[in-house]
């Protein structure tokens, strides 16, 4: 019995190990002598803890969506543990729910994840480990995590890891929770939850506004998606909105 | 079912390679201006078609129904600084509330 549980443990060891190793050995070789208030995985933990109800909720609410839009729990919630991006999930099921094609699906959330290869640039020299490891490691970059491993005004690694874990975690489990509230709810409608998923992707847009170009921008992909809607089919004026973002091209 | 799985692995896909693209293939040299100023757009211009269709969609045509003052209180209270979800359960009571009113 002994020897099967450490061997059992020994492979686990085995596998968790690599990433251990090259965690610890950067924190040992890095941080003591040079800065012993550097951050650690924790602080990023606890950095995120007060943004936590957020994502729970979040991910509630993209279950109640999924839910309404005929995403089983199975696929929402393994959507939500591979994709891990809140906007293009969401972005997904309300094509879903309208009755668009997966094409439109597919291109709404690719364009709006285009940005994390901008953004994942920004912290490409502080993800450790090898390759794999870095390939992995970086699935933990979302907004919150990025934006909260760069307050200090340069980018952390155990910060955004700390977050992004906690952040992945709470999302992940309230996605199957959301999908179950969802599916005790007959008419999601009735509810107005329809104007409050309308509301979830104002608020999510409202920041980006800011930039220089983003108003002007937005302005003209609300006047492509009112074009289109009354003669192209569901999904495709969304798609086609993404046009007005070449207005970064102009010098 | 089959197109939903089909969705999932290709945007599945995507983002982990967007995610990884910096830190597996780019290393830190930075995206040409032009087309750095052109993703960072991606975002809000496709929030904010999806802020429309959500709005004011209704299959294939445009309806101007109780969602439009449910989106507009929610959409003040998120101006005035209100957080996100309390925002959210404004915006659903006006609507639910309009709606029982026959709008």
């Amino acid at each position: 019995m002994r020897r099967v549980r450490v061997a059992i443990r020994h492979r686990v060891v085995a596998v968790i190990r690599p990433a251990r190793i090259s965690h610890q050995a950067s924190k040992f070789s890095v941080v003591p002598l040079a800065d012993p208030s550097a951050p650690r995985f924790r602080d990023g933990v606890r950095a995120a803890l007060p943004l936590a109800p957020a994502p729970f909720l979040f991910g509630l609410s993209f279950g109640v969506l999924a839910d309404a839009a005929g995403i089983g729990v199975v696929a929402a919630t393994v959507m939500s543990s591979t994709t891990f991006a809140g906007s293009a999930q969401f972005a997904i099921a309300s094509v879903f729910e309208d009755g668009g094609t997966a094409l439109a699906a597919i291109l709404a959330a690719v364009f709006l994840n285009a940005r994390y290869a901008a953004i994942s640039i920004t912290v490409a020299p502080i993800v450790p480990g090898n390759r794999l490891h870095r390939f992995f490691r970086s699935q933990l970059i979302v907004d919150e995590s990025w934006a909260l491993s760069g307050r200090s005004g340069r980018f952390q690694w155990p910060v955004l890891a700390g977050a992004g874990l906690l952040l992945y975690v709470l999302w992940v489990a309230a996605t199957p929770l959301g999908a179950l509230v969802g599916s005790a709810i007959d008419d999601i409608d009735a509810l107005g939850l329809d104007a409050a998923f309308a509301i979830l992707f104002l608020a999510l847009a409202a920041p980006y506004l800011r930039n220089r170009r983003a108003p002007q921008a937005a302005g003209l992909a609300v006047v492509i998606t009112l074009v289109l809607l009354p003669v192209a089919p569901v999904g495709v004026p969304i798609v086609a909105a993404a046009a007005a973002c070449l207005i970064g091209l102009r010098e | 079912m089959t197109d939903i799985w089909i969705v999932v692995v290709v945007v599945g896909v995507a983002t982990m390679l967007f995610k990884s693209a910096g830190p597996m293939f780019l290393g830190t040299r930075p995206l040409p201006p032009r087309v750095r100023s052109v993703v960072e757009l991606l975002a809000p211009v496709m929030l904010t078609a999806l802020v429309v269709t959500q709005t004011f969609g209704a299959g294939e045509a445009v309806a101007v129904d109780a969602r439009v003052p449910g989106v507009a209180a929610g959409a003040v209270a998120v101006w005035r600084g209100v957080h996100l979800i309390p925002a959210m359960v404004i915006g659903a009571v006006v609507t639910a509330l309009a709606r029982q009113l026959g709008a």
